[in-house]
């Protein structure tokens, strides 16, 4: 027997797994006033090149701005124009409306597949509103207010939804994976946390050449137990890169609550402190909140007081994607019962109060974000819908594996386009 | 950004010639030689990977780098090849050309994901808008007594990946050659160097005394730029009797047991096996009508299994014999019994038996 203590197993407790259980499911009744809330306005606001260590209160804490009376509070207010505010609230409702008409599509058969950010949409729009256009954003799957807000074209992000003749990404990459480097927007992975390192990396190419662009990425809360989340935060402390992270708590991993990533012990904010980086903790639902964490971190950074960690505290108001039913694993109320309400709605009421903004004029917005998305889908509509038959030539499947077509691709492209003259001898054109 | 379309095989001639005065290099100073010619060239060129930086990398490759061309160019990395390849995967999208260092083969596997879901596959995810442009180095193959975690041969991994080429050199001109092509490639690169050549061409004679690449045509490398086109084999030998298919370590070997038994052998350096110099095979083939492939990886789904296919497929009518498939056993590498697991002279010669036996 191996040397150690002179105990004995039979003397000592019996061992005990804990698996993380989340506090309702379906049918429960919800409560969430034990939820620690911080009044708006009270957040310390370090300055921009402070010690990381000062931000570390902050990472169980929780930057708000916006108060029940409607009105922005306290040093972390952005004092934003009503013209940039009213910006913000257009984009993230006419992500509402791109996200509902995109789901009901993926109803009515036009695509496999869709994901919305309904209740998240501050985390991505107001935080692309703090970057400049020219920083590279490094996407996970539920960013598309990032693209709204630089101002992609709906047609093209439909195209895309679609798999159709038009889609610029030739109909290769699961609905929703969009790309554009004309706005600065990585490619997205269904590889979880892949784009976190690749930020870090391209914050150092960028520092590396004394250029002044900046990296910023956004991920899941359940993804960051990746090892590729841990490669990049140590990457970017040890390079003390210009970066940022924005992990999005939505409370939800598909089925999994934020326990199974650690929610149970610390913040996801804090994990910046064990990587000795700038962390904040920020009210995912609070617009001018977002907006201001994100353009503080985007200040630092590009000033050369490093990377920060951004968690946005919000709620996953929906299903993960078109595949998922949250009826199955969590309680219905939890959505009425969010103690940070909705970012739409109360960017709206802050317009309202500072009487920059009507409830009327509110109205007539939304007609018209859902008009222009109906419009872009019929433009999308006429180069075709998923499996409709209006899909890029044969061809194009081999085409970009590599810069040149090798011989052994050129073998397989002949056969898959003899496959297709077999099966459709009338039509051998594609 | 986009580099030139390929040269030809002249071009690549004239180039050489161009390449100014030749000197006796070993494949660590051609490799070494490779990197500080495409430094000098290409301000978008980065080297990172551990140990690389001030101490110039375990095996030497990187000597002198730091010192000359600074520390954003050439540096140190934390021991995580996930982020290795995955800030290279970042530094490519910015518009680098990033050549990471994995420190052995073996240490290769937690920087998968970001290898096979996202270096391999950018070009195609984005039609092109972003791509990949690394290679990555890494030192791989036995014989050195490395044991199990410092011994491997996992090219056939990389090369079952669409969107990955995978290249292998066997002496110093090649080394440098092939990797300033792979470095200039604008598609991502695994540059697999055996270790066990690094310093001098090995017999597979493990208890004669090891040989240096002192007096070698093949340690003659020019000092300055010059490629070696992917996908074209070398051919080391003419012969009539068989075909050798091989790459790294196991050219020399084959190249010694085929003299020692006095075998008109035509031996094919491969040298890059995505993308296959098919034709070359093809060509040898026919003439001789007898294949043997000899690698040093594992058999089971080797590369050798790929070779074998596609000189099944393609060549059945002028094979006058079974192919022989000469590899490494599907054991881990065994420290202790690293010459037995070696597919060393008795194994090369029993199958070559075989083969002119038919």
């Amino acid at each position: 027997m191996a040397k150690g203590t002179d105990e004995t197993g039979s003397n000592r407790p019996k061992l005990a797994l804990h698996v993380p259980e989340p506090r309702y499911r379906p049918g429960d009744t919800v409560d969430f006033s034990d939820l620690n809330i911080p009044e708006p306005g009270k957040q310390p606001r370090p300055d921009e090149t402070a010690p990381a260590k000062d931000t570390y209160p902050l990472c169980d804490d929780l930057i708000r701005v916006l108060g029940d009376d409607h009105q922005a509070h306290g040093p972390w207010d952005p004092r934003l124009s009503p013209e940039t505010l009213r910006q913000m609230l257009r984009e993230m409702a006419l992500v509402r409306a791109f996200d509902n008409r995109m789901y009901r599509a993926q109803r009515q058969g036009k695509t496999s597949f869709y994901m919305k950010c309904t209740g998240e949409e501050a985390t991505s729009v107001c935080a692309t509103h703090a970057l400049a256009g020219d920083d590279m954003i490094f996407p996970s799957y539920r960013q598309q207010g990032c693209l709204i807000a630089r101002g992609y074209e709906l047609t093209e992000m439909i195209n895309q939804i679609y798999s159709n003749k038009a889609d610029k990404l030739k109909g290769r990459q699961l609905p929703i994976m969009y790309c554009s480097k004309r706005l600065n927007f990585f490619s997205i992975s269904g590889n979880l946390a892949t784009q976190l390192p690749q930020a870090t990396g391209f914050a150092m190419a960028s520092a590396s050449k004394g250029d002044s662009r900046i990296a910023a990425t956004w991920v899941g809360e359940g993804s960051t137990a990746e090892g590729d989340f841990h490669s990049a935060l140590t990457f970017a402390t040890v390079y003390n890169a210009p970066v940022i992270f924005n992990v999005i708590n939505n409370q939800w991993a598909i089925s999994s609550f934020s326990g199974f990533a650690g929610a149970e012990r610390a913040t996801f904010a804090a994990r910046a402190i064990g990587y000795g980086i700038a962390g904040l903790r920020v009210d995912g639902n609070d617009p001018l909140a977002v907006y201001a964490a994100e353009r503080w971190a985007a200040d630092r950074a590009r000033s050369n007081a490093g990377p920060t960690l951004i968690e946005h505290f919000t709620y996953r108001a929906e299903g993960h994607s078109t595949s998922d039913d949250p009826s199955a694993y969590r309680s219905a109320e939890e959505r009425e019962e969010w103690p940070l309400g909705d970012p739409v709605t109360r960017l709206k009421r802050h317009l309202v109060a500072l009487g920059e903004w009507s409830k009327e004029q509110h109205e007539a917005m939304d007609d018209e974000l859902d008009a222009m998305v109906r419009a872009a889908m019929k433009e999308a509509e006429k180069n075709g819908i998923l499996g409709h038959g209006l899909h890029h030539p044969f061809g194009t499947m081999f085409e970009d594996v590599f810069e040149e077509l090798p011989w052994h691709l050129k073998e397989q492209s002949e056969q898959a386009i003899r496959e297709r003259q077999i099966k459709w001898p009338e039509d051998p054109a594609e | 950004m986009t580099m030139a379309k390929d040269p030809t095989i002249d071009e690549f001639a004239s180039m050489v010639a161009e390449a100014g005065p030749s000197r006796e290099m070993n494949m660590i100073e051609a490799i070494n030689s490779a990197l500080d010619v495409m430094l000098g060239r290409d301000d978008d060129v980065i080297l990172l990977g551990e140990d690389i930086g001030y101490f110039g990398g375990v095996f030497r490759c990187t000597a002198g780098l730091q010192e000359k061309y600074g520390k954003t160019r050439v540096f140190d990395t934390p021991i995580s090849e996930c982020g290795i390849i995955g800030v290279a995967v970042g530094m490519g999208a910015y518009g680098l050309r990033p050549v990471p260092e994995i420190q052995f083969a073996d240490y290769i596997y937690p920087g998968l994901d970001q290898l096979i879901s996202e270096a391999a596959r950018l070009r195609y995810r984005s039609a092109a808008e972003f791509i990949a442009p690394m290679t990555v180095r890494s030192p791989f193959g036995g014989g050195i007594f490395g044991g199990q975690t410092h011994s491997q041969s996992p090219e056939a991994i990389f090369t079952h990946v669409s969107g990955l080429k995978t290249v292998i050199p066997a002496t110093p001109y090649d080394a440098k050659g092939l990797l300033i092509s792979c470095i200039e490639d604008n598609d991502p690169v695994i540059f697999f160097e055996p270790k066990r050549i690094y310093n001098g061409p090995f017999s597979g004679y493990y208890d004669k005394p090891a040989k240096t690449w002192k007096g070698y045509a093949e340690a003659q490398v020019p000092e300055g730029y010059y490629k070696i086109p992917l996908g074209k084999a070398r051919k080391v030998s003419e012969g009539e009797a068989l075909t050798v298919l091989a790459y790294g370590t196991m050219v020399h070997v084959a190249e010694e047991v085929c003299r020692q038994k006095g075998v008109d052998a035509e031996i094919l350096d491969l040298r890059t096996l995505v993308p296959l110099d098919i034709e070359a095979i093809e060509a040898s083939i026919e003439k001789t009508g007898k294949c043997m492939i000899v690698h040093e990886a594992t058999r089971t789904s080797g590369f050798g299994a790929e070779l074998s296919a596609l000189v099944q497929e393609r060549c059945f009518y002028h094979l006058e014999a079974p192919i022989e498939r000469v590899t490494g056993f599907d054991t881990p590498y065994p420290h202790s019994l690293e010459w037995a697991y070696f597919p060393g002279p008795v194994r090369i010669g029993e199958a070559i038996d075989k083969l002119l036996s038919e």
